[in-house]
């Protein structure tokens, strides 16, 4: 008989989804399932804006009401802000933004400069790469670095390069995105390996176990960068459950679902487990009202409710 | 010409408006946030607020200064004694901070350090910060209002902050906030308490409550309570204390439904209605209820004794 590994109990994080494009239904079971914190990179919407006042309302959302939707649920709510690698093409806007980030950088909830890196590994990307990367070591945040998509491990390999160049510790640089091909080099060189639950493109839970099984939990991270595409808000519990069952030991669970992001994230001075397990009594009037959901009882809203025939 | 509308209070006007003593809130503010934190954070509070008196609003060190307040002063609850609350309300009328923590009370001296002769600079780096702020921040922001010079500058920004879907925000411009009171004119007064209604905020913590009750807002809240009713959801016991200076022979038949309602509050709220109504019909409505009558007419039953027995949080 195994020791049984309930992750039925456990709480996650997620430290890299997109609520901006995810419903109020999402957040209720995100709870559901265990979910006390996530971290919203900042990134693009799905198409180019064009205006830098697009992104400073986009900043502004992620600090404020995306932070009050969640708190509803008794969820936390952190956020990065950067220059996407994408939208670093676009020189109409690019310096504009850079002059807001500073801005936001300091904000209350913000866990890092991201995402930023390579998309096609343009020069103008190479440019603003390097500015914020000088505005992490300012502000003294870590990074969030995207790695691409397309011609991924050269890119993600540059990417550690960059950063080794500019002087910042890898312990303070999170690689997203990783895969089969990636984790070692990341790993090797000092640098927090996260892996992205996401059907069909960047990493399937299956592979992840895979993965853990071979290099262990340290400063591996899981999430899910659930966004408007088809992606699933559940991946990091899921991820945890089929660990779980194919054997992964509760301790490392806990590391990579949980306990790594904490540490990787919580350099930043802005996210300490004291915030969902005992906030502040300012934050429990103003942004819980009260909620029971902190103290780890019964959810405010039940998602069952809406699974009902009847809408009242 | 006359219209039943045109009831602004008699005794408001432009050149009379709420205005706090600045110079004793910093004073005030500072000696608070120096009984609760440790010298070596405090001195970054003072370089800071030295240097934002000198040099102006720069944009970087405005914006940095005023987001990482809580780093330095944690956002732990101020400790307020009764002679703390009633020197506040000397120095502004209607300054409740009892809520307040000391992160919102230092962002509150910073924003009374900015040089503010200048009114449209002021303004304009007010609502700087205001356009960049995340959900603490506008908090305190909008929680300041009462406190900041040249307040007629920034009724416009109340009245847009009411328009939040965030709770939290709403709730520090409507509620404990004298600033509604004295700068809204009626259209956003109105629209603030209905708002507060469908947001389920307690109304009797809105200063000025009755002294701003109007027919006109009793009229939406008696449209509001007919839309709850034929939805079959309930309403708050404390629309009837806006209705009840205004009864009517339309708004009795509300009156009546709630006294015959199940609920004591409903019942209760519904008598200190009737009391507050000389209309025939409200006064026979009320004798039908002889013990909350005499509840009332013993002045042992009133709207603040309904608030603190039935609605306190």
């Amino acid at each position: 008989m195994t020791q049984t590994n309930d992750v039925s109990a456990m709480t996650f994080i997620d430290p890299h989804i997109h609520m901006t494009a995810r419903t109020t239904y999402d957040y209720m079971v995100l709870r559901e399932y265990g979910v006390v914190a996530i971290i919203e990179p900042s990134f693009w919407m799905g198409q180019p804006r064009t205006s830098a006042g697009s992104f400073k309302d986009y900043f502004s959302s992620l600090v404020g009401w995306e932070r009050f939707r969640a708190a509803q649920f008794g969820i936390r709510h952190y956020c990065t802000i950067s220059l996407n690698p994408k939208e670093a093409n676009n020189p109409e806007i690019a310096d504009e933004v850079m002059d807001l980030l500073p801005m936001f950088a300091c904000k209350e909830g913000v866990v890092a400069i991201g995402e930023i890196g390579y998309d096609e590994m343009t020069p103008a990307e190479d440019k603003y790469f390097g500015l914020q990367l000088e505005l992490a070591k300012e502000v003294d945040k870590p990074v969030l670095v995207h790695t691409p998509h397309r011609n991924k491990k050269e890119g993600t390999s540059r990417s550690m390069d960059v950063c080794t160049e500019y002087g910042v510790d890898p312990a303070k640089v999170i690689i997203d995105h990783a895969n089969e091909e990636t984790a070692k080099e990341v790993l090797d060189r000092g640098f927090w390996a996260a892996f992205s639950i996401y059907p069909k493109t960047k990493m399937g839970n299956q592979r992840m176990v895979e993965l853990v099984r071979q290099y262990g939990c340290d400063r591996i991270i899981v999430d899910s960068a659930a966004d408007w595409g088809l992606s699933d808000p559940l991946a990091v519990p899921k991820t945890a459950q089929l660990m779980a069952e194919m054997g992964i030991p509760a301790e490392h669970i806990r590391k990579v679902c949980y306990e790594n992001a904490l540490s990787a994230y919580g350099q930043s001075g802005e996210m300490k487990e004291t915030d969902w397990t005992n906030p502040p009594a300012v934050d429990q009037r103003q942004l819980y009202d009260g909620n029971s959901v902190l103290r780890g009882q019964q959810p405010v809203t039940d998602s069952k409710e809406l699974a009902s025939l009847l809408i009242e | 010409m006359t219209s039943s509308t045109d009831i602004l209070p008699a005794n408001i006007s432009l050149a009379n408006i709420s205005q706090a003593n600045i110079p004793q809130a910093k004073a005030l503010l500072y000696r608070w946030l120096q009984q609760q934190i440790p010298a070596e954070r405090l001195a970054w509070l003072d370089n800071r607020l030295k240097q934002l008196a000198e040099k102006g609003a720069a944009d970087r060190l405005l914006f940095t200064t005023f987001s990482s307040v809580p780093r330095y002063t944690t956002k732990a609850d101020l400790s307020l004694t009764d002679a703390d609350l009633r020197e506040a309300d000397s120095i502004r009328a209607g300054w409740l901070p009892n809520g307040w923590s000391l992160d919102q009370a230092g962002r509150t001296l910073l924003l009374l350090s900015l040089p503010d002769k200048a009114a449209e600079s002021y303004q304009a780096s007010i609502e700087k910060l205001f356009s960049a702020a995340d959900v603490s921040e506008q908090i305190a922001l909008y929680q300041s209002l009462p406190l900041l010079p040249h307040p007629h500058l920034f009724v416009a920004r109340a009245a847009e902050g009411l328009r939040t879907s965030m709770t939290a925000v709403f709730n520090a411009i409507a509620l404990n906030n004298p600033f509604p009171g004295d700068h809204f004119e009626q259209l956003a007064w109105n629209q603030m308490v209905l708002k507060a209604v469908f947001v389920e905020s307690p109304l009797h913590l809105i200063q000025q409550l009755d002294r701003r009750a109007n027919p006109e807002l009793a009229r939406m809240l008696s449209d509001y309570a007919h839309e709850r009713w034929a939805a079959k959801r309930e309403v708050t016991p404390e629309l009837w204390r806006l209705i009840g200076p205004f009864l009517n022979d339309q708004f009795i038949s509300d009156i009546e439904r709630a006294l015959n309602l199940p609920s004591k509050e409903q019942q209760l709220a519904a008598a200190i209605a009737c009391a507050q109504s000389s209309l025939p019909a409200a006064q026979k409505l009320l004798s039908q209820h002889p013990a909350a009558k005499a509840e009332i007419a013993d002045r042992q039953l009133d709207w603040d004794k309904f608030s603190q027995q039935y609605l306190a949080a």
